[in-house]
């Protein structure tokens, strides 16, 4: 414990001083790195504690995207509030979701999932909701100021805003995971026939887990939304849910701190790969994500996980 | 040897005149870019290749003005968050004057209120959609072609020619489909709504497009407005022979293409087909003997052997390079962004042995499309004829 | 009535694309139980092979068989080298190496064989037949996909190879015991699947043109087909393949409105809808579970 107090409070430290010590860039920078970290979370939450798999969460992501910039676009509704709105709407879309889900696992779950995944953008992109949505020309957001005449600059004040919501989803998620309801999804991941005989009302927890792990990646969605300032149909397709997956596998199924280490992964690999080599940095970034797997089979947080045990076993 | 030193003299004296923002010196012009080199479309990064070769050479002739070129090109994989990263990146690290010819609508839309804000040229915006070309709201953007003209262009060869056409519309579901058929609908005026009598659209994840053609050829159609890209073109020409459907086609400039969309489609099956364009076709054999052409083609063979010859994506990067280098020679030696923008909005007539006989660019300050001239063309079966001269695809 | 007609006819040419992949896809699951998201890009990867061949010289026939032959080998190696140190990793590690493998056959067909569309030949010609319901090509591709599916339906049910096989997929443990190699069993069904989804390449390729991101689409509408059918019987993934195509086709010209711009999603959904009520595919075996 006092080696994840230790770590955590030096992550806290290092967060709040890091804007004082980075140039823009390198806060926007970080602050995609903490919106994707969200995503992870929310997705980790599904498939790594719960066992379902998802192939749909750049659908959640985009509905978050899109909520918000509707939102504010549309009905002039501060930033700050789309935040729990995207939220609430994601919940609701990814609870509903749950149900067909519950019939179905592995691999036509995946199936069903990536379903969503297609046909988001397509719906995004639909002429008779052009006059929401856009169409295919998307929506501007406009760029939030600091808030209460903080002394910060737009990139700063966004990266303490995403920071907070981090954190405070990333406590919500631990205290979720170590309570009756988080050992309950664990014993639905293990074996959801046991769990339920054990009394578990295993329905009502993959439908809730559905919608909390949509709701988490449409803050992101939300959160990513007013960093960008504009959102487009075509950025949410299939490849960004992909992208989310290879995310949790590498900060470590089941692992809340990874999240942090598998969007630091999906954001700065694809620039190393295209230091290598412009022509092939496509199969550059696909090697590095194989050699990865070799050294860390169970991602980052398999090692660190296995460190810890080490540590404790001395 | 008096001459010799004046001039140097006065090179000198201009040298130490210079006036620079971020991004220039006498020595050096750092240009920013980026363009898909990655993920499902990754077929455009040959644009930043070519770019990258073209000042290669630039630079080996001596530069621009007695400047190098450095040009920093980045890979944003057609994602708008990714574009404003590297946008970010170009602009605060690299600290480039500003980005030229940067790709593709979603990822240029989601910076373009950045490159404004940062006061710094976004020029040639490789893109046709409408909202490059708005200097009142976007006096940092510039665009290079407009979706709208091609199609307004049809839709007035149409009502000219064939005004009681019953037309059917394809394209693909996207702002580059969708651009077009606006045009087209625009320049059609009250009479769209008689005129069409189908439409189908695509998404580019789709394998083929048969079902579309079927489901318009019974709309009864006579005319097949057909904003499709190239492989999807070339399915959508064979599909018409097997169905022995024959409507009067037009095909975008984009996929008109002989070597890379006809050619494969079957160059029979493509007779009759109208199109317009600016520039040649490197695959079109009527400019086999073309100077323009032969040089374009020894530049490759030089700079950029591993590039694709039979894509004309390579032409048309090659002219924007080129008309990039006029607006910087333009600019001699103030090269500051305000001046980059001012000389990028003023280009007149500026025409290059790579343009169709008649078409040249011209900007202004009110109009930031630089190309807006187009050429009729219809296959035959062979190459291109031209039908009438040189028209103006701009809104009336 | 015609234009109903000519759509179920296109749906079932396009379905048979899809079934051809579906059927690639069901061999991969027969094998490791999972979908291979590289499949497609491997596929691609193998046309391409053949394209050069045929743009050396080689004769049609011959480039078809040396191209399965490379396949086959291609999947094998595949297997020992890249999935069998991680034989031991959790399931979505490997879902990340398929990415990898994607994104590196993705970009190798680009880089070496760019991206402008090839024509790829047909042994059955181009020509229009059955009026103009189909091409000769297409008619000839249904017919390939039948055979393969009739192939791979006796070498599953009546070769001793083909029981070893499912049987190490199904039960590791038990089929060791009677004597099955299932890691070279593993190597096989890679290898087998490599094949196919090399003749399904080839097959495919003269249809819709051949370009790095041919299969993109196409894997994903076969993902679909197999699914539907039920990922463990080549039958289903040939009927859902097929299913898939004409359900397509309809809703793009019969629902009214939004049926154009979303035909795929319409389709998604009905599949959705099927396997609500039969989640193990239409023709799918329902496998009991172990507490």
């Amino acid at each position: 414990m006092a080696i994840e107090r230790v770590s955590a409070i030096l992550f806290l430290l290092a967060a709040i001083a890091a804007p004082m010590l980075l140039s823009g860039f390198f806060i926007f920078q970080v602050t995609m790195l903490l919106v994707y970290a969200i995503a992870i979370m929310g997705l980790n939450l599904l498939t790594g504690f719960n066992g379902q798999f998802s192939l749909g969460h750049s659908a959640f992501y985009a509905i978050g995207a899109y909520a918000a910039a509707i939102l504010m676009d549309k009905f002039g509704i501060g930033y700050l509030w789309t935040l729990p709105l995207a939220g609430l709407i994601c919940f609701a879309v990814g609870f509903l979701f749950g149900f067909p889900a519950l019939r179905l696992e592995g691999t036509y779950l995946a199936l069903a999932t990536f379903g969503l995944a297609v046909a988001t953008p397509q719906i995004l992109k639909l002429t008779p909701l052009e006059h929401w949505t856009g169409g295919v020309q998307g929506v501007f957001v406009a760029k939030p100021n600091a808030a209460m005449g903080l002394p910060l600059t737009a990139d700063q004040w966004l990266y303490y805003l995403t920071l907070s919501v981090f954190i405070l989803l990333y406590i919500l998620a631990r205290n979720l995971i170590g309570s009756r309801t988080g050992r309950a999804l664990l014993a639905i991941r293990e074996n959801p026939i046991a769990a339920q005989s054990m009394g578990i009302n295993v329905s009502l927890y993959k439908t809730l887990t559905f919608g909390v792990s949509a709701a988490y990646t449409g803050v992101a969605g939300a959160l990513g939304a007013i960093v960008i300032q504009f959102v487009a149909p075509d950025s949410f397709g299939f490849m960004l849910s992909v992208t989310f997956l290879v995310g949790l596998v590498v900060g470590g199924i089941a692992w809340l701190p990874g999240a942090l280490i598998g969007a630091a992964f999906i954001l700065f690999v694809p620039n190393f790969a295209e230091e290598i080599s412009k022509g092939l940095s496509g199969a550059a970034y696909g090697v590095i994500m194989i050699l990865l797997m070799y050294v860390m089979p169970s991602g980052a947080g398999g090692i660190v996980q296995s460190a810890l045990r080490a540590v404790r076993a001395r | 040897m008096i001459a010799a030193l004046a001039t140097v003299a006065a090179a000198s004296m201009a040298m130490a005149k210079g006036k620079y923002d971020v991004g220039a010196s006498d020595t050096e012009i750092k240009m920013g870019h980026f363009n898909p080199y990655s993920g499902p479309v990754s077929a455009w990064g040959t644009v930043g290749k070519l770019q990258t070769a073209f000042y290669r050479m630039i630079n080996e002739q001596g530069g621009i003005n007695g400047r190098k070129i450095t040009f920093i090109t980045y890979d944003d994989a057609y994602s708008p968050p990714k574009a404003v990263e590297q946008t970010r990146r170009l602009m605060e690290r690299d600290q480039v004057l500003g980005l030229f010819n940067p790709m593709g609508t979603a990822s240029n839309l989601a910076i373009q209120k950045y490159m404004n804000n940062m006061k710094a040229p976004q020029i040639f915006v490789s893109s046709g959609a409408v909202a490059f070309g708005n200097p009142k709201d976007y006096p940092w953007t510039m665009g290079w072609l407009n979706y709208a003209s091609e199609g307004r262009v049809y839709a007035r060869y149409l009502l000219q020619n064939k005004p009681d056409a019953k037309v059917a519309l394809f394209f693909q579901n996207d702002d580059f489909g969708k651009g077009f058929v606006a045009g087209f609908r625009e320049a059609l005026g009250d009479k769209a709504k008689t005129m069409i009598v189908g439409e189908a659209s695509y998404e580019i994840s789709e394998p083929t497009i048969d079902s579309q053609i079927v489901k318009l050829k019974a709309s009864g159609a006579d005319v097949l407005f057909n904003m499709s890209s190239p492989k999807f073109a070339a399915q959508a020409i064979r599909k018409l022979t097997d169905l022995n459907w024959k409507p009067l086609h037009f095909l975008t400039s984009s996929s008109a293409q002989i070597g890379s969309t006809l050619g494969p489609a079957g160059l029979e099956n493509s007779k009759g087909i109208i199109s317009t364009n600016y520039y040649k076709d490197s695959t079109d054999p009527r400019w086999k003997d073309d100077p323009a052409m032969k040089n374009w083609n020894a530049f490759m063979d030089k700079y950029y052997p591993e590039g694709d010859k039979s894509d004309t994506t390579n032409v048309y990067a090659y002219l924007v390079s080129e008309t990039i280098v006029q607006v910087l020679k333009q600019a001699g030696h103030d090269l500051t962004r305000e001046n980059i923008m001012k000389q990028a909005a003023n280009l007149k007539q500026f025409s290059t042995p790579l343009l169709l006989p008649g078409v040249t660019i011209t900007t202004s300050e009110t109009d930031f499309f630089p190309i807006e001239q187009l050429q009729l063309i219809q296959f035959n079966g062979r190459t291109w004829d031209f039908i009438g001269g040189v028209i103006d695809g701009s809104a009336k | 009535m015609e234009l109903l007609l000519q759509q179920i006819l296109s749906g079932l040419a396009t379905g048979a694309i899809y079934a051809c992949m579906a059927l690639a896809v069901v061999m991969i699951y027969q094998s490791i139980g999972h979908l291979n998201f590289a499949q497609g890009e491997m596929a691609t990867f193998s046309t391409f092979v053949a394209w050069q061949l045929i743009t050396w010289g080689f004769p049609y026939w011959a480039a078809f068989a040396l191209t399965v032959a490379l396949s086959f080998a291609g999947g094998v190696l595949i297997e020992r080298v890249v999935f069998r140190p991680l034989k031991d990793a959790p399931a979505l590690s490997h879902i990340v190496v398929f990415i990898g493998l994607l994104a590196i056959f993705n970009n190798a067909s680009g880089f070496v064989w760019d991206f402008t569309i090839k024509t790829f030949p047909s042994p059955f010609g181009q020509g229009p037949m059955f009026g103009a319901f189909l091409n000769m090509h297409q008619a000839g591709m249904i017919a390939c996909t039948l055979g393969m599916l009739v192939l791979l339906y006796l070498f599953f049910s009546r070769t001793r190879l083909g029981l070893s096989l499912r049987a190490a997929a199904a039960n590791p443990e038990s089929a060791r015991l009677v004597g099955v190699r299932v890691g070279w069993m593993i190597a096989l069904g890679w290898g087998l699947a490599s094949a196919i989804g090399a003749v399904a390449g080839m097959l495919i390729a003269p249809g819709v043109f051949l370009e790095p991101n041919m299969m993109l689409g196409v894997l994903l509408y076969g993902f679909a087909g197999a699914v539907v059918g039920g990922l463990t019987s080549p039958i289903g993934a040939v009927a859902g393949g097929l299913i898939v195509g004409v359900m397509e086709n309809l809703a793009g010209t019969y629902v009214p409105v939004v049926g154009s711009e979303l035909k795929l999603t319409i389709a998604l959904s009905l599949i959705i809808l099927i396997l609500i009520f039969k989640p193990s595919g239409l023709f799918g075996k329902t496998l009991a579970k172990r507490v």
